[in-house]
């Protein structure tokens, strides 16, 4: 390493330090001893401009945030899916003696034989690090991709297909409130009559000009290809509209972790 | 054996799940095999962790580039691993609720994972705004709709959006851009969700029945 690493590392290593003192010195909460709180409030504090420090460029400190984040969060997922699923619903239904022990209770079901299928199913999966049977974890994996497919087949042919084409089968001629004529009161009023219809038109339209966009077995010209061009504009307006959304989300996020750093941390906003 | 059974295997679970639909005391078969998918699933998980150990301590025994990042990830992970799964530093022992205020496991989620993972996704505020300039720019008309899209809907969700209309009558309020916003999201933005989403079902049902029929077998890798 170059000799303005070490520097750097040290400025920083004495900042964190300067940082743990006086948030430690500050600290009020009960939950946790004040020398734990400072360190931990000034570890989140260095590891989120870590982070940030990436828009700058590539840099050690990102790098050690980064891999601290993949051993974090892998641990954390194998543990939760581990409490909740094996713990949770596994071992209630083919121990006694483990469910005494995680204090969780029996659940004595006629049934409950058949959870030992996952189990070995499991272990079989667990053989693909082998590199000699390591074939068997197919079965396993079968079985995943087969559940998936199966499951899959019926909830997306039922919530993705059947339910959408039925809530596109709107009324197009609408009367007003007050049963009268729809012409008589043309306004573009949010919660009026015509903007009710126009919005049903444009659903029930959008619906049918972006499906054709997505068919491409036959040539997009003429008729059909004025549809598909209508099926592009309702598409870039729901890209629009979703793109505005996540900037929306990303700059939230962004604002909450700003507000830590100077709130939480700095403690420069009351 | 290498092939034949997990063709099998898939065909079976998965028509016997199609066919459990059709058969009222077989319904919640679906419910059932849901939970045994959860569970080889966790299995999985302890792969990808076995994994990450291999590659990782691989990758520091033999002294590769950054294999000191490496050293970062094994002792994350088995810290974390030790809080967990073990539950050391948990007031409850093991037999206490995992996410207790006080836990060990709780306090590194809180202090070092949240952070970073929302720090991650934050991050991503700075490139989308490259990303804006770039999608901003009115090149053609496909392009100038989303861009409108856009605005409108970032514009109708700020007070400036409500303010700047706000002198729009009512009977012309759609006009006033926090309406227009909520019209666009009930609208044409529905509708186009709508055709991906009637897309998305299609094509699930195909690969599924592609699958199930053993057309498509790219999962089960070569035969080495």
């Amino acid at each position: 390493m170059k000799r303005s690493t070490y520097i750097v590392m040290a400025v920083m290593a004495l900042l964190f330090a300067v940082s743990w003192y006086f948030k430690a010195a500050t600290y009020h909460g009960n939950v946790m001893s004040p020398l734990v709180a400072g360190f931990m409030i000034t570890l989140a504090a260095f590891l989120t401009l870590a982070i940030i420090s990436f828009v700058y460029q590539d840099n050690p400190f990102y790098k050690f945030a980064e891999h601290l984040f993949v051993g974090i969060s892998a641990a954390f997922w194998m543990c939760q899916s581990f409490w909740s699923t094996i713990v949770g619903n596994l071992i209630p239904r083919i121990s006694t003696g483990l469910s005494k022990y995680f204090g969780q209770p029996y659940r004595d079901e006629p049934w409950n034989f058949v959870y030992w299928l996952p189990v070995i199913l499991g272990i079989l999966l667990l053989l693909r690090l082998s590199s000699k049977i390591g074939w068997v974890s197919r079965w396993a994996l079968a079985f995943i991709v087969g559940t998936t497919a199966g499951l899959s087949f019926i909830r997306y042919l039922r919530s993705d297909f059947m339910e959408q084409i039925s809530s596109t089968m709107v009324p197009l001629l609408a009367a007003g409130n007050s049963g009268e004529s729809l012409l008589s009161n043309i306004t573009l009023s949010a919660t009026g009559p015509f903007v009710a219809m126009l919005t049903n038109w444009v659903i029930f339209l959008g619906v049918i000009c972006g499906i054709v966009y997505f068919f491409f077995s036959k040539e997009h010209t003429g008729l059909f290809g004025r549809a598909s061009r209508v099926g592009i504009w309702i598409l870039m307006i729901t890209f629009g509209a979703a793109f505005g959304y996540t900037v929306m989300g990303r700059i939230t996020l962004l604002v909450g972790r700003l507000t830590f750093l100077y709130k939480d941390w700095l403690g420069l906003i009351s | 054996m290498k092939r034949e059974v997990p063709l099998f295997i898939t065909f079976f679970v998965g028509t016997l799940l199609i066919a459990s639909v059709f058969i009222p005391p077989a319904e919640s078969w679906g419910e059932n095999f849901s939970v045994y998918f959860d569970i080889i699933a966790v299995f999985a998980f302890f792969l990808g962790g076995g994994n990450l150990l291999r590659i990782h301590l691989q990758k520091v025994a033999s002294k590769r580039p950054d294999w000191g990042y490496s050293i970062v990830t094994l002792v994350a992970f088995l810290v974390m691993l030790a809080a967990g799964l073990f539950k050391l530093g948990n007031p409850g022992g093991i037999s206490g609720n995992l996410t207790t205020a006080q836990s060990w496991f709780q306090i590194l989620f809180q202090n070092i994972m949240s952070p970073l993972g929302s720090t991650m996704y934050a991050l991503l505020a700075f490139f989308v705004a490259s990303a804006s300039y770039r999608a901003f720019r009115a090149k053609n008309r496909d392009a100038t709709i989303l861009l409108v899209a856009a605005f409108i809907i970032l514009l109708g969700r700020t007070p400036f959006g409500t303010m700047l209309t706000s002198w729009i009558p009512p009977q012309y309020d759609l006009l006033q851009v926090p309406n227009l916003a909520i019209w666009i999201m009930s609208g044409p933005n529905l509708a186009g969700q709508r055709a991906i989403m009637i897309g998305i079902g299609l094509g699930i049902v195909s690969m599924s029945l592609r699958i199930l029929l053993g057309i498509e077998r790219t999962y089960l890798g070569d035969d080495r």
